[in-house]
């Protein structure tokens, strides 16, 4: 049965307001979407990055659930440690408040997950801890004021991949498919979410919690700074995103890769792309080539993951 | 407290990795993170059998790098666990900034370390580089001569970690290769009494109490920083007591007594030699040999390098006339090895104050002879008779 709204409206005690995160940012979203869907006790932690510095400023906290924060690229491993004390202290009887069933999430941005984290996500994965890792992916450092990282789309400007005289284009390399590479460690449980699309969200994160095993999620949450948006916007660009195809929906569950939202129509790449002020550089009419580039590499990865999910590649 | 004395000694050859993997066992941590690096690995490479036999009750994670390694441990000592991981030299150097931030957030995390020589030039025999690296990082450090007193410090060293006055973290280290591979009589605890003398670790804020749950690692600026890290300079003050008051009841449990520092023929001596690690045994047999010819010698072995004991130092040494502080690390260009500069600097007010040289021996494994430490001790004598201590730092065992 999906999740409904009114359930999720009933959960949301993990995380409070009065949390420090800009109008218009998105993942606050992405934390009250998928602790609404946590039923069970909880311990979070939180990679260094926007999301830990502006819900946990001493002496204040957003969180009413179990929270740690350590450094910028071990919040996996962390979660590990934590998971492997449960599973010690749970069969010497000595948990702490008595035995009981826990779950352990880790959170952490594009530049903890996709770049300085990297290895460590990926040990936490192979050893196989009980633990759902969750990258919100904001598409690049924003936390120290928007540079690169390798979730960066290609041709978005950023303060380290700016246009110059020369370069003209911004950031030159296409960016890395993280839930791929996450899914093809062969873990129980890997999913690719959007916080515009809660429902499909809810299901994977419980899913991920159920999972016998690590689960990876990654969620498209934008930083609206970054991005160069209106706040009123950042929701409505994750849509886009979507329905453009370059950030599809689909979950590998036990090694099945499966799509979960395909739209009705595909929106052309130029069109999400073309109201954020990051891309505006590429819209001077000397750019076209480039656009159509990027839009038949969105194509090519499309089409490569309707194959993979055993989908009809024909357009409808 | 029983006297095992009384219930026979039970004693077994042991190399300084074996019997740090064996009191691991025998303090049967709740977690152990651990990733190898030579000459530390056979530590947790024997306690990962004692976890597949079942012997204890330890979840081992077998990490993908040092840094890793104590990122576990930082998160399983929050949990509420007890968390143990050893390592050596490259394996310190990658953990140094989650070093901060375990002693930071005090959580009593007990480490073995293996001293040894950073690179590059590459280089896994013993040097002092790699713990003087992390000298500020927050963690107590206790320094061991042979394998008996690595494996006594390591269950002392739980119950400092965890004393409701300190919370620090404590690495426990015992120099490469020397120490950590050299088979010796070791005499041993019974596991009873080693869990008596340990206790159980009682977390205050545990994560893994849900119903009471708290946020741990926040973001603090400079309206409270400063508050914190004065904190944790607290439970650093006062861990010389604590060190002193474990060392003295771990002397009632096994016979052997410890301190911040073991005097070595000191009372009376006129030159004195201050060393860490497995060279205050070398020392130990100079000393006995020179005072059997009747000279004024001694030795003032460091165990606590953190807490650095300065007052305590000071009176031990007030009455010496000359000190050679040995360092098995440089400091380059900084007037001297660590141990050098933080000894001269407590001497400082002593009335009269003793000539005070410094030597740096031993680099990348090179060994520290009879030879060398002789000559230490008749330099002292020629500098006393010319009333000046020159060269203040020099190297020693070294082709130049």
């Amino acid at each position: 049965m999906p999740v409904t709204l009114k359930e999720l409206a009933r959960n949301q005690k993990a995380f409070t307001g009065g949390h420090r995160a800009c109008a218009g940012c998105m993942f606050p979203v992405a934390i009250r979407q998928v602790m609404a869907n946590v039923t069970t006790p909880v311990v979070v932690v939180n990679a260094t990055g926007c999301m830990e510095v502006t819900t946990v400023l001493y002496p204040y906290t957003a969180w009413r659930v179990p929270w740690i924060h350590a450094a910028f690229e071990n919040s996996a491993t962390v979660c590990s440690g934590i998971e492997a004390a449960y599973r010690s202290l749970k069969k010497q009887g000595r948990l702490p408040g008595g035995d009981k069933d826990i779950r352990f999430i880790a959170f952490g941005g594009d530049g903890a997950s996709y770049d300085i984290g990297l290895q460590f996500v990926s040990g936490a994965l192979e050893r196989g801890h009980r633990m759902v890792y969750i990258c919100y992916d904001n598409q690049a450092y924003e936390n120290t004021g928007i540079q690169r990282s390798s979730a960066t789309p290609k041709g978005a400007a950023t303060t380290t991949s700016p246009v110059g005289k020369k370069k003209r284009v911004g950031k030159e390399q296409w960016r890395k498919d993280l839930t791929a590479i996450m899914a093809d460690h062969g873990i129980p449980y890997a999913a690719q979410a959007a916080v515009s699309h809660w429902q499909d969200l809810s299901t994977k994160v419980r899913k991920a919690l159920d999972a016998d095993g690590p689960a990876f999620l990654n969620i498209l949450a934008p930083c609206r700074l970054g991005w160069a948006i209106p706040p009123e916007e950042s929701l409505g660009k994750v849509k886009e995103a979507v329905d453009s195809c370059f950030w599809p929906l689909y979950e590998v569950d036990k090694g099945e890769w499966r799509l979960t939202y395909r739209p009705r129509v595909k929106l052309p790449y130029g069109e999400w792309m073309k109201n954020q002020a990051r891309f505006k550089h590429l819209f001077d009419g000397r750019h076209d080539e480039f656009l159509a580039e990027l839009q038949a590499e969105v194509d090519a990865r499309w089409e490569a993951l309707l194959r993979r999910c055993g989908e009809s590649v024909a357009q409808s | 407290m029983v006297v095992l004395a009384q219930a026979g000694r039970k004693v077994e050859v042991l190399t300084g990795n074996e019997a740090a993997a064996l009191a691991m066992k025998q303090i049967n941590p709740d977690v152990v993170a651990a990733y190898p690096i030579t000459p530390a690995t056979e530590i947790v490479q024997i306690f990962s059998a004692f976890e597949a036999d079942g012997e204890v009750d330890t979840e081992f994670v077998p990490v993908e790098s040092e840094h890793a390694a104590m990122s576990a441990c930082i998160g399983a000592a929050a949990a509420g666990a007890r968390a143990m991981t050893a390592t050596s030299s490259q394996g310190l150097a990658l953990m140094h900034e989650v070093l901060y931030i375990a002693a930071g957030l005090r959580l009593p995390i007990v480490m073995p370390e293996v001293n040894r020589a950073l690179s590059a030039p590459l280089n896994i025999h013993c040097d002092h580089s790699d713990t003087m690296g992390s000298r500020d990082s927050g963690w107590i450090q206790l320094y061991a001569e042979n394998a008996q007193e690595m494996y006594d410090n390591l269950f002392q060293a739980v119950r400092i970690a965890e004393h409701p006055d300190i919370l620090l973290p404590v690495m426990v280290t015992m120099d490469g290769f020397i120490i950590s591979h050299a088979q010796e009589n070791v005499e041993l605890v019974e596991t009873e009494a080693v869990r008596r003398f340990i206790g159980e670790y009682r977390p205050r804020y545990p994560l893994l109490d849900t119903d009471h749950p708290v946020s741990i690692g926040a973001l603090d600026l400079y309206d409270w920083y400063f508050e914190h890290r004065r904190g944790q300079a607290e439970a650093m003050y006062q861990a010389p007591r604590v060190i002193e008051e474990v060392g003295r009841e771990y002397g009632r449990l096994t016979g052997r007594t410890y301190g911040l520092f073991e005097p070595f023929h000191l009372d009376e001596a006129e030159r004195v030699i201050v060393v860490l690690g497995s060279t205050a045994g070398t020392a130990k047999y100079v000393v006995t040999e020179l005072r059997a010819r009747g000279e004024k010698v001694g030795l003032l072995k460091l165990r606590s390098f953190r807490p650095f004991p300065h007052a305590q130092l000071v009176q031990a040494l007030a009455h010496v006339k000359a000190v050679a502080v040995l360092d098995r690390a440089d400091s380059l260009a900084a007037f001297g090895g660590p141990l050098f500069s933080e000894t001269r600097a407590a001497c400082y007010d002593l009335e009269p104050r003793p000539l005070m040289v410094n030597y740096i021996y031993g680099l990348g494994g090179r060994d520290c002879d009879l030879d060398q430490l002789h000559k230490v001790y008749a330099d002292l004598s020629a500098m006393l008779a010319k009333g000046k201590g020159e060269p203040v730092v020099q190297y020693l065992g070294l082709r130049e």
